[in-house]
């Protein structure tokens, strides 16, 4: 596709600047990324303390979805990772509400989808890596490295499995940042590929030949809706099985 | 690909650094306590609640318990009462009955006495009137009077004739 026409599918994902500035020669620069991260964590506060603010014994409806979130991740955690787990519940809530209102931000006409950056996921990935090798390093020490020499192996194999471990668990912020980065981004130029299959069948056929693209469209953000939380949902979970790894070992 | 351009790496991954990191110190310092706050007040008031219910729940029991005890007892003592008061009427029925009867018999056994003795009376005022009679019927048919002791013999022996 050729970013030039103005109408490329992936011209969505074009991040521009709002506010330059620079730091050290780095360039910060605002964003519309940066916008809406802003927005992203201004709503989850949002969310959450002003649902909060009633502190109703029997909650309404806000109070209600807020009580949701926070118990929907304390289950995920309580079941993935057992009561060792409670210390990075707010980590692992803060990480999935981020992504979940990123996606979900995402697709509001207009706004920009700040998960559909390899450079974000990853970030996040390797936070989540970094955080959980930490945790397993500090609980561990070094029988934290025991992790990657299975136990049953016959020791001949262990020249062989070694390696495999520690590459299947150096793969894992890759999978984990491309899975996202991937899902939102396919979903979007899909959406955006659509729609201009209303517009220029639209405009050959008097409008009729734009309805069947339009229906798509329509089950499309439907379903984008369906991956913005099960996407969310997944990167949280997996940073849970990995924090159970680190923390139980084998 | 505009995600594969290395110049706005550096601004999302800042921009991210700071936004993440300032979610984070909100949710873990204000908002999250608040929520947790909330889930375990309600837990509270509701161990509290079920915990009192059950606290009534066994002291209606033991009420419960209590007032069926009461009636049990009230009831039993009640029979025995009954029973008590059943068996003093029997046993007061029992000696005025046996008294009535004696009383009765005695009186029966004099009225028989009695009849015995009118009886015997009557018996010998016949034989005399009837004597008496035939003595002066005989003086009627003969024209003389018989002899007195004849006469009774042969009453007597009328009379028992009559009576065999």
């Amino acid at each position: 596709m050729a970013e030039s026409d103005g109408h490329s599918p992936l011209d969505q994902f074009k991040i521009s600047k709002i506010l330059p500035m620079d730091l050290g020669g780095v360039d910060v620069s605002l964003t519309n990324s940066s916008v809406v991260m802003i927005a992203a964590v201004v709503l989850v506060t949002l969310f959450l303390t002003l649902g909060a603010r009633a502190r109703a014994l029997v909650p309404g409806r806000w109070q209600g979805m807020a009580e949701l979130s926070y118990e929907f991740v304390a289950n995920m955690i309580r079941d993935n990772v057992g009561p060792e787990g409670r210390k990075y519940f707010p980590f692992i809530f803060s990480l999935f509400m981020f992504v979940l209102f990123g996606n979900l931000l995402g697709l509001v006409p207009y706004s920009f989808t700040f998960t559909s950056h390899i450079a974000v996921t990853a970030t996040l990935a390797v936070a989540v890596i970094v955080m959980v090798t930490g945790v397993g390093l500090a609980l561990h020490g070094l029988h934290f490295f025991g992790y990657f020499v299975p136990k049953g192996v016959p020791v001949v194999m262990l020249a062989l499995m070694v390696p495999i471990e520690i590459i299947s668990y150096l793969s894992r912020p890759v999978s984990l940042s491309i899975r996202l980065f991937a899902n939102m981004m396919a979903g979007h130029t899909m959406m955006k590929v659509f729609a201009g299959f209303v517009v220029t069948l639209g405009a050959a056929t008097f409008g009729v030949g734009g309805i069947p693209p339009l229906a798509m469209n329509v089950a499309l953000t439907a379903f984008e809706l369906l991956v913005a939380f099960l996407q969310a949902y997944v990167f949280a979970v997996l940073t849970c099985l990995y924090l159970n790894d680190s923390i139980h070992l084998h | 690909m505009p995600q594969l351009d290395p110049t706005t790496f550096a601004t999302q991954i800042f921009w991210l650094v700071i936004t993440f990191g300032a979610l984070y110190a909100i949710l873990s310092r204000v908002a999250l306590p608040r929520v947790a706050d909330i889930l375990a007040a309600r837990r509270k008031k509701i161990d509290g609640d079920l915990d009192a219910a059950a606290t009534l729940k066994s002291e209606a029991e033991s009420v419960l318990k209590a007032y069926e005890k009461a009636m049990a007892d009230a009831r039993a003592q009640a029979q025995a009462t009954l029973r008590q008061a059943a068996e003093d009427l029997a046993a007061d029925a029992a000696t005025k009955n046996a008294a009535l009867s004696e009383r009765l018999n005695r009186e029966i056994k004099a009225a028989e006495e009695r009849i015995a003795a009118a009886k015997n009376r009557a018996v010998d005022q016949i034989s005399e009137i009837a004597g008496a009679a035939a003595g002066q019927a005989t003086a009627r048919l003969i024209g003389r009077a018989p002899d007195a002791n004849a006469v009774r013999v042969a009453v007597e022996a009328a009379i028992k004739s009559g009576r065999g």
